[in-house]
């Protein structure tokens, strides 16, 4: 599956932000969460890793902060839910643990 | 007015809570009312985010409940001055008298002399081969998307499970342009038609349940009575589900699937209060005991209310609330006259004929979850298979949900067991041929939900 997963169907006349994901400027809408911005525009929050026992696909699933299944990163390596956090202008979020903190 | 200088917490901000809080605000107290989420409402009342351009009304929200939503949000405004809100909070520990919050990344303890528990419910889950697909979302996840952020979870959504919330949110769904691709059930029609003849003395509850289902036919969407989810379809992401009844298959092209088998209640700080649990064969889960007005058993100053102490819904919510915070103020000597007791006593048990007859309806059958095939996912956290649990079943005596959980991981990963603990439960029991409350119940710990290492580092002692 490619392209976006949640489909908009009401209050859409909303501010657009942008926001960089993975490096790359993405816009969303005031007020969204991580999650919906994320999905709205793409299928996954993570892909699978590929290796058999590595990460899984992933999209979240229970929205209330319970599964724990939406956790992205701040570049700075600062973790955050993504199904309970805003959107904010400017904010830049990696869906995996940001490359250049490993080296540290 | 009196008041009490008692430091009173009530923790959940939805109906129960809310009510509770109005009580003791109207007899001059002022609780903390924390909730981890940014606005009041709780989960069926739960508003789209202060932002311009979220434009829906209370009736395009919340349908026939519009009236009560706005009667809520009304309140809490009128009484906001007086009490002190804490929004966006997280109570993730509770030690002696002391709740343990963090927000904003900062963590911080607060003493009570009495405490309310308003902590509400999540869906109850039972795993199916697939379910962990991305495109897989809880029934309540459904509804959070449509009403917190006005989204579908997808273009071609199968829901899947039981109880009213189900055809409520696929009618909703529908309402919203995003028609469902069919509603499947475990339970069989005629269980429905039973539970709908004990609902005749409560019109307005029989008629909102029908009005959905017909709703939904009208709209040409395929209701499958007493079909079960053999599994969701998809290498990476959902692409369809497979529905069974009785040996014939039954294929349903979908790119997202709404799962859910009615809710459980929340309750993992009962748990960590230390309060006694009993085990409601009825809705086959442990819950924490308490007298008819909502007291603790096995702590003078805790108290419960809604649907985080057995789940009864919205209505009976708000009732649970008052009566709760009645109990308190009569125990604190807090002097409120106005009140009497006896409408939301007579609100709860009729609640208890409807919850009654609704898992008379929709209650999947017991060997649903006993017979989840061996190479399903059952823990999505730690990913451990339903055959690895029965695997353990017996041996070293993992006779008991706990010692299982040692040593298969079972519910240790990030949620908790609140996805699986069940399923996990019936699970052993199954394979070990005893009964559900023999196996135990998976224990409750800190932090009960994750926090950010630095937020723990800062606490203030
Ligand atoms: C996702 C979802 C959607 C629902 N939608 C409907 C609906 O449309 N119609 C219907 O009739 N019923 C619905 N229900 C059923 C629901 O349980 C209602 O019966 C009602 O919301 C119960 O009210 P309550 O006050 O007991 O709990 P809730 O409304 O669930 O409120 C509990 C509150 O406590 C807060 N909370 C919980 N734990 C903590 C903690 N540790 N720290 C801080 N805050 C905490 C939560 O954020 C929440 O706001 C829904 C349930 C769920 C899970
Ligand atoms: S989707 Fe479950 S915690 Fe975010």
């Amino acid at each position: 599956m490619s392209g976006p997963r949640l489909q908009r169907v009401a209050d859409q006349d909303r501010r657009l932000i942008e926001i960089t994901v993975d490096g790359w400027a993405m816009s969303a809408m005031e007020g969204d969460t991580l999650l919906v911005a994320i999905l709205a525009q793409r299928s996954y929050l993570r892909e699978a890793s590929g290796e058999p026992q590595g990460e899984m696909p992933a999209a979240g699933f229970c929205l209330m902060g319970a599964c724990q299944d939406c956790w992205v990163w701040h570049e700075d390596g600062r973790r955050v839910r993504a199904c309970t956090t805003y959107a904010e202008p400017g904010m830049r979020i990696r869906t995996t643990w940001p490359d250049h903190l490993l080296a540290s | 007015m009196a008041g009490s200088p008692a430091r009173i917490l009530i923790i959940g901000a939805g109906p129960a809570g809310l009510r509770a809080a109005e009580m003791l605000a109207e007899a001059g107290c002022s609780p903390i009312l924390i909730d981890e989420a940014p606005r009041v409402g709780g989960q069926i009342y739960r508003q789209p985010p202060r932002v311009p351009g979220f434009t829906r009304t209370a009736s395009e929200l919340y349908g026939a409940a519009a009236d009560r939503a706005r009667d809520l949000f009304v309140t809490f405004d009128r009484i906001r001055q007086r009490i002190d809100y804490r929004p966006s909070s997280l109570v993730y520990d509770l030690i002696d008298n002391r709740a343990i919050v963090a927000s904003e990344g900062k963590s911080e303890e607060i003493a009570f002399d009495a405490m309310i528990l308003a902590t509400g419910a999540m869906d109850r889950i039972i795993p199916a081969p697939g379910w962990t697909l991305p495109g897989v979302y809880t029934l309540g996840a459904a509804q959070i998307a449509l009403k917190h952020q006005g989204c579908a979870i997808g273009k071609r959504i199968a829901f899947v499970g039981g109880g009213p919330l189900l055809l409520l949110a696929a009618h909703q769904y529908a309402k919203a342009g995003a028609v469902p691709a069919a509603i499947v059930l475990p339970s069989r029609f005629e269980s429905l038609a039973a539970a709908g003849l004990r609902l005749l003395p409560m019109p307005r509850e029989l008629s909102s349940g029908l009005l959905w289902l017909l709703d939904l036919k009208r709209r040409g969407v395929p209701v499958l009575f007493g079909h079960r989810l053999v599994k969701v379809k998809g290498a990476e992401s959902v692409t369809g589900i497979i529905a069974e009844r009785a040996g014939r298959q039954r294929v349903i092209a979908c790119d997202a699937v709404a799962l859910g088998y009615g809710l459980r209640s929340e309750t993992q700080l009962a748990d960590l209060a230390g309060i006694r649990f009993v085990f409601d064969a009825e809705r086959r889960q442990w819950l924490p005991e308490t007298d008819p007005l909502g007291r603790a058993a096995g702590r003078k100053d805790i108290y419960l209310a809604g649907d985080g102490a057995g789940i009864l819904g919205a209505d009976a919510a708000e009732a649970r609330g008052r009566l709760a915070a009645h109990a308190l103020m009569t125990d604190l000597g807090i002097a409120h006259e106005r009140y009497r007791p006896k409408p939301d006593k007579t609100a709860v048990a009729c609640a208890e004929r409807l919850q009654a007859a609704m898992r008379a309806a929709f209650d999947p059958p017991a060997d649903l979850v006993t017979a989840i095939p061996d190479e399903t996912i059952l823990c999505r956290c730690e990913r451990i298979l339903a055959g690895e649990l029965r695997a353990l079943a017996g041996l070293l005596g993992a006779r008991e949900v706990n010692r299982a959980k040692s040593f298969s991981r079972i519910g240790m990963g990030r949620c908790q067991g609140r996805l699986c603990g069940h399923a996990a439960a019936e699970i052993l029991a199954g394979k070990l041929g005893i009964s559900l409350d023999s196996v135990g119940r998976l224990r409750g710990q800190p932090p009960i939900k994750p926090v950010i290492v630095s937020t723990v580092a800062e606490r203030k002692a």
